[in-house]
């Protein structure tokens, strides 16, 4: 294992890997990275690189985990066993089961699970790569592939990292930070209404300093949100071919063409065929 | 404040905020003190003043009166159990497909494996949902195939009015029974035909979203249409010049 570094926080008050306190790892998001599951996203958080997939809404079972006025959210957070430098053992660990659970509880208010009553939603996260924050990062690529599954939500979910290196607070922690600073609270939010949906801490902070450690995190959140929207839109951009055409063929088309009938089920199909 | 915060067929992502006022939120949006927000990842539309979003992805969900093709998976009682796709199972009870009296063994009319033509009876959050096959052309299907697609682009298929599908149908001489649950079950005199058939099934699915597609879809079945004439007819005999 690597030792300690001398300092988190260098003379010039830059951190191990050279970023500001308020900064955050360069973040790469990608949607629909995964053929066979109905949504799929993948992060990139500096070293850190998670895959999440979600399969679903779909029958659940076993059968007596189904509740009958929502679905079930499954949420299950995985490490690869190559994906710390002292190899992982492949057993499901306390910890995974812990974090698999929080990401759960921070998924969910944003989902209208109320709407497909005993069925199941499955989110599976695979670490492929981790070097802190994976919590975090992981709930920013769940939150892209349920959309990307279709699954309704009421916004998509940020999450960050704050803690304390060296006595200073910084944002998005790397592994050495997180390892060796004084404490990490994760956390992450719903950004049409500011809620908080995932807040833990570990280490020792004064009130103060939670409470602007909170207002950080808020700002990174609301920064990586708009990276999630962007990512998302491109995924899309690209499926959605863009039609160059006059104005008004465009109206005349619209009405015409692009007809929807959702929730008016006065469909005629033709079923006109002669029984030979 | 009031007022439309969207393009007409704009990509709209969950959480954005797409209107207020006196605006309604229909389909795919939810609505928090009179802002209406995208609740999908999807195709704004507005209707009058009701505010929808047309999902682009998703799940089979029954609708009372949708026409579904499901596949029998157990007979039990005077029950069957039966696929449509999607999170839930449906059942079709004897009386809603079998005119009285009929035999014990309800297995002897459709057993596990038979693929069936029903409609949605009705489906509430909590039972069902319950299909009924009493209704005209609903069936056991015997021959043809079942083309499997997206069911967020089933309404795009049939097009407006069905002007899509009986565009199709009529082309390519063919038969269909479009299933709301993203099945399609076509009946085609040739292979030949039924692969064209699948080809312009594919390219809606694809391009479900941009318009003219009806004009291009025909367009492309007209030319390959005709370049089936053409390689089924015999070679013009003028050309039969031996070499020596």
């Amino acid at each position: 294992m690597e030792k300690k570094p001398d300092y988190l926080i260098s003379p010039e008050g830059l951190r191990v890997d050279g970023r500001r306190p308020d900064e955050l790892r360069p973040i790469e998001l990608e949607v629909g990275v995964l053929k066979t599951a109905d949504g799929s996203a993948a992060i990139h958080q500096g070293k850190t690189h998670i895959i999440a997939a979600v399969y679903g809404p779909r029958e659940l079972h076993p059968r007596h985990l189904t509740l009958n006025d929502r679905a079930y959210l499954r949420t299950v957070y995985r490490m690869a066993t190559f994906s710390v430098p002292d190899r992982k053992k492949p057993a499901p660990s306390r910890r995974e089961r812990e974090i698999s659970m929080v990401i759960a509880n921070a998924l969910e208010p944003a989902l209208f699970l109320e709407e497909f009553p005993r069925a199941v939603v499955d989110v599976f996260i695979q670490v492929i790569q981790a070097d802190g924050g994976t919590r975090c990062a992981a709930i920013n690529a769940a939150s892209l592939a349920l959309a990307d599954a279709g699954i309704p939500m009421r916004t998509l979910v940020p999450a960050v990292a704050v803690g304390k290196a060296d006595g200073v607070l910084v944002v998005d922690l790397g592994d050495e930070e997180d390892k060796h600073g004084q404490g990490d609270i994760p956390m992450a939010i719903l950004p049409t209404t500011g809620e908080i949906t995932l807040l833990q801490q570990d280490g020792y902070f004064t009130k103060d300093e939670l409470l602007e450690a909170i207002q950080m995190g808020m700002n990174a959140c609301k920064y990586i949100h708009e990276l999630q929207k962007e990512a998302l839109k491109r995924a899309y951009a690209k499926r959605v071919p863009v039609t160059t055409e006059g104005e008004e063929d465009e109206l005349e088309e619209y009405e015409d063409d692009l007809e929807t009938d959702l929730g008016e089920a006065d469909l005629s199909e033709d079923d006109d065929e002669e029984d030979d | 404040m009031a007022g439309i915060y969207f393009q007409k067929r704009e990509v709209v992502i969950p959480g954005q905020l797409l209107a207020e006022g006196r605006y309604r939120a229909s389909v795919g949006t939810y609505d928090v003190d009179g802002k209406i927000y995208s609740a999908l990842v999807g195709l704004t539309e507005l209707r009058g003043n009701s505010v929808k979003v047309v999902p682009l992805q998703g799940v089979y969900i029954p609708r009372e009166g949708d026409l579904v093709i499901g596949t029998v998976i157990a007979v039990a009682g005077n029950n069957w159990r039966i696929d449509i796709g999607g999170p839930y199972q449906a059942s079709l009870h004897a009386n809603n497909a079998l005119r009285r009296p009929y035999d014990e063994d309800i297995s002897r009319y459709y057993d596990v494996g038979d693929v069936l033509s029903a409609e949605v009876l009705a489906f509430d959050r909590n039972s069902g949902p319950f299909l009924t096959m009493k209704g005209r052309g609903l069936k056991k299907l015997t021959d043809g195939m079942i083309l499997e697609v997206n069911p967020a682009k089933v309404p795009r298929i049939i097009g407006r009015r069905g002007s899509m599908i009986n565009m199709i149908n009529d082309r390519l001489r063919i038969q269909t029974i479009v299933g709301q649950n993203g099945r399609i079950w076509i009946r085609a005199p040739d292979s030949a035909t039924m692969r064209l058939a699948v080809r312009a099934f594919r390219m809606i699915e694809e391009q479900a979203h941009t318009s003219k597609l009806t004009d291009r879809v025909n367009a492309m079945l007209l030319e390959e249409t005709a370049r089936l004439r053409d390689e089924k007819r015999p070679p013009a005999p003028a050309e039969n010049s031996e070499p020596k």
